[in-house]
């Protein structure tokens, strides 16, 4: 069991964790400068989206909760490349990220937001509940806490079959005092289930800070009671998110059941689109920014190791931009659903 | 190009806001991000980030301008490679097409009229099963539960069993007798005592493509699971545009058993079947229970199968044969009759036909219709049955306000109005936690005396 590490309470600013897997730099083997300038990509794309995808809710081209993945970006993105082939994943409402580090595409995603048939859910989900069945992407669920006992149940699943697929499956701070995720956990360790739990702590469950709402504030511990080894990682360095990734899905996939992993991250906008977020202040929410995010974190890790040069990532900057204007524009000439949608999928055969 | 940015709409409901200080100024730098500007509206002050890139050309909107309306441009910005000078020219150009591009994205829903579409498409009941010609078994409605997931087990590796006490105990109301010994741990599962996350267990397996069998020791505690069957089992495959079913059955006895008091004795019929996006069965007979169980089991939906445990040890005849399996959706007619329809459902089917047999020694002559399957609901064999009887009482166990006799009598309404001769009577528990004193428990719960006094009121006999 991967031994807790030790963090002083009430500390504002959790500046860089320590993880017990080591952040490996480009010199390491296990990650090719392609993969980093994949990395690199992907989280680019999925920052843009976000950005865009708040100008289009402030156009009132989306509506009711729209809740941004803006600056937790390196958590899916290195969980992602620790995966493959049939490995499941399932999150929260806060799911844009998961769906196109999942390899969804962001027309679909997209015109889903706008509530347009050519979205992955044909306009009937929104933000909150779209699936890829292509993707291995369960969801987007709504309910906070629901998507943990679902998670294991695909984790179970896999187990079944006879494989060795593993189970992602992700919650938030919030989630993380939910009874079901409890219940969840014991069920996995009870049954040494495949499921990688992947706690993203960005510190408020909506307005309430992790201090305020957890009794025990490390997140990684909360799987001690049933014996499911923990570790916290740091949520901003990619790198250390899939050192630590690689070792937790090995140990699911070995057969030794789950793995819980906290994520120290942060989100730089609200809870939601209507969130002012005044529970928090300007200079906490800007020393993440300036001095911890994950994009730039990389890019000068790419730059400092010339793995790539300015013009290079300038290029990828305009091709991400494309994608999402694309995506954009997709999303808003995709024509909204026919009125005879509403009466198909309550059933299947029916 | 210039860019226009555009005021921000910061919640569903904002239609116009005041744009409270500006952070950047004429000839700034912006980049993706940037905070540029703050804005407040009747419920907090938020700050606006910019998304594209560009220097500030043109401030369109002064800070303190109160009433500024969601979409006007609030600025330009010049482009990589554009002066500031001629973005700001090309200013009122850019803020004009700005608007026309929203109103053409057609971004805010428009009011139509409501579409004449909008009306639920009309599904008929299935046929009623043929008459059962062959041999016949005597079943217990336990044994015949029992049964049915055992040859469906046999049929279909996919399908497996787990709840409490359902493996090594054999059952907490031995329904499961034998299944562990035949089909080992791996199929019939004992959990925890944890409702919702083994519920939620299940889902997910049936979201993966597994068809669970989640028993839960009675529907009282699947009260904690609720939200799991709710929000995730019943409404996932609309959610995801089709995509994601949930083939998954949730079974155990449902309503009162006998001097349990108030929290282990309620019947659940209406709650569940109120809900769109699953199938609610509620069997009487054992062949009710196996043929039913079976087509459950089978079907690509969620579905709720309610039993009842004082029945599990009634005995019925049952077809001898592991292909014997229900239509969905069909009422039963149990005993056909000319004066009065009286409509029940699960352990009240049998109180029911008491009352008939009774009530036959007074000259009345009633039909009894076992319903079976509460979602979808066979409006039409009742109604066809009232055209013959232009009476009709309805019989549950559980309470009176916005039951499944409520239901009943508002479809009458729409549907049988004009048939009816008397005002459609409900027999139902009384209004109250149920109470464990044996007199009062027997007062709480219908009894076949209330079906008679009933079905004589409507009858005027």
């Amino acid at each position: 069991m991967a031994k807790p590490v030790a963090k002083a309470k009430g500390e504002t600013l959790p500046a860089k964790t320590k993880s017990a897997s080591k952040s490996r730099g480009p010199g390491d083997n296990s990650v090719s400068p392609d993969q980093l300038k994949t990395f690199y990509h992907d989280m680019l794309l999925i920052r843009r989206f976000e950005e865009r995808a708040g100008q289009l809710y402030g156009m009132g081209l989306i509506g009711g909760f729209c809740h941004l993945y803006i600056g937790q970006e390196a958590v899916v993105v290195g969980m992602q490349s620790t995966i493959r082939g049939k490995d499941s994943i399932i999150t929260s409402y806060r799911d844009h990220g998961h769906m196109l580090a999942a390899g969804m595409d962001p027309k679909g995603v997209m015109a889903e937001l706008t509530g347009r048939s050519g979205g992955y859910s044909k306009g009937k989900g929104g933000s909150m509940h779209m699936f890829s069945r292509e993707k291995n992407f369960f969801g987007g669920h709504g309910i906070v806490g629901a998507q943990v006992p679902i998670g294991t149940g695909l984790a179970f699943a896999h187990k079944y079959n006879g494989g060795n697929d593993v189970s992602l499956t992700y919650l938030g701070d919030g989630a993380a005092n939910q009874g079901q995720v409890y219940e969840s956990m014991n069920m996995a360790a009870l049954w040494k289930l495949p499921v990688v739990y992947i706690i993203e702590n960005n510190r408020y469950g909506m307005g309430t800070s992790v201090e305020r709402a957890s009794a025990v504030t490390e997140l990684h511990r909360h799987g001690e009671a049933f014996g499911i080894p923990g570790e916290e990682v740091d949520g901003m360095d990619v790198l250390a998110v899939r050192a630590a990734g690689e070792k937790a899905v090995e140990h699911a996939r070995s057969g030794a059941g789950p793995y819980l992993l906290e994520m120290q991250t942060y989100r730089y906008r609200g809870h939601s689109m209507s969130d002012p977020a005044k529970y928090r202040s300007k200079e906490e929410v800007d020393k993440y920014r300036s001095e911890r995010d994950p994009i730039d974190h990389l890019r000068k890790i790419l730059i400092d190791g010339k793995i790539a040069d300015e013009a290079a990532l300038k290029a990828v900057d305009a091709e991400i931009r494309k994608t999402i204007g694309d995506a954009a524009e997709y999303a808003q000439h995709s024509p909204e659903p026919d009125p005879s949608e509403l009466w198909t999928d309550v059933l299947v055969g029916a | 190009m210039s860019i226009p940015v555009l005021m921000p709409a910061l919640s569903p409901t904002m239609t116009e806001g005041k744009l409270a200080k500006w952070h950047v100024k004429v000839g700034d730098a912006v980049k993706s991000g940037q905070v540029i500007c703050e804005i407040e509206t009747d419920k907090a002050t938020m700050e606006v980030e910019a998304v594209d890139e560009g220097t500030v050309a043109q401030i369109l909107v002064p800070e303190g301008t109160e009433g500024v309306a969601v979409n006007a441009p609030i600025c330009i910005l010049a482009a990589e490679g554009e002066s500031v000078a001629d973005a700001a020219k090309a200013a009122p150009a850019a803020a004009s097409a700005a608007k026309a591009d929203v109103s053409n994205a057609a971004g805010a829903p428009k009011a139509e009229p409501p579409p004449a579409l909008a009306a639920p498409p009309v599904v008929s009941a299935p046929a009623a099963e043929p008459e059962w010609k062959g041999k016949t078994v005597r079943l217990t409605v336990r044994e015949a539960l029992r049964d049915a997931m055992a040859e469906e087990m046999r049929r279909d590796d996919k399908v497996f069993l787990m709840g409490e006490e359902v493996a090594q105990y054999q059952g907490a109301y031995k329904v499961s007798q034998g299944l562990l010994d035949e089909f080992g741990a791996k199929r019939v599962i004992d959990t925890p005592i944890t409702e919702h996350g083994f519920a939620g267990l299940g889902v997910g397996a049936a979201f993966a493509g597994l068809r669970p069998i989640v028993e839960f020791m009675t529907f009282n505690f699947a009260m904690q699971a609720i939200d799991q069957i709710i929000n995730s089992a019943s409404k996932t495959l609309y959610m995801s545009g089709g995509q994601m079913g949930c083939p998954i059955v949730f079974r155990g006895p449902n309503g009162a058993a006998s001097r349990v008091a108030a929290q282990h004795s309620q019947c659940y019929a209406s709650w569940y079947a109120h809900c769109p996006g699953m199938r609610v069965l509620a069997p009487w007979s054992a062949a009710d229970a196996k043929g039913l169980l079976k087509a459950a089991i089978r079907d690509p939906n969620p579905v709720i199968f309610l039993e009842n445990e004082i029945l599990y040890g009634q005995q019925f005849d049952v077809p001898d044969d592991p292909d014997f399996v229900l239509p969905i959706g069909k009422a039963k007619i149990e005993r056909p009759g000319k004066d009065v329809t009286i409509v029940s459902f699960s352990i009240m089917v049998g109180k029911a036909l008491q009352a008939a047999d009774e009530l036959a020694k007074k000259g009345i002559d009633a039909e009894v219709i076992n319903l079976r399957s509460l979602r979808p609901f066979d409006t039409e064999t009742i109604v066809n049955s009232i055209k013959k009887t232009n009476r009709l009482v309805s019989v549950e166990e559980g309470w009176p306000f916005a039951g499944i006799g409520s239901e009943l009598a508002a479809q009458m309404m729409d549907h049988a109005f004009d048939w009816l001769d008397a005002p459609v009577k409900r027999v139902a528990g009384l209004d109250i936690p149920l109470p464990y004193a044996a007199n009062l428990e027997r007062l709480a719960l219908p009894q076949v005396e209330n079906i008679i006094e009933a079905a004589r009121a409507v009858c005027n006999r």
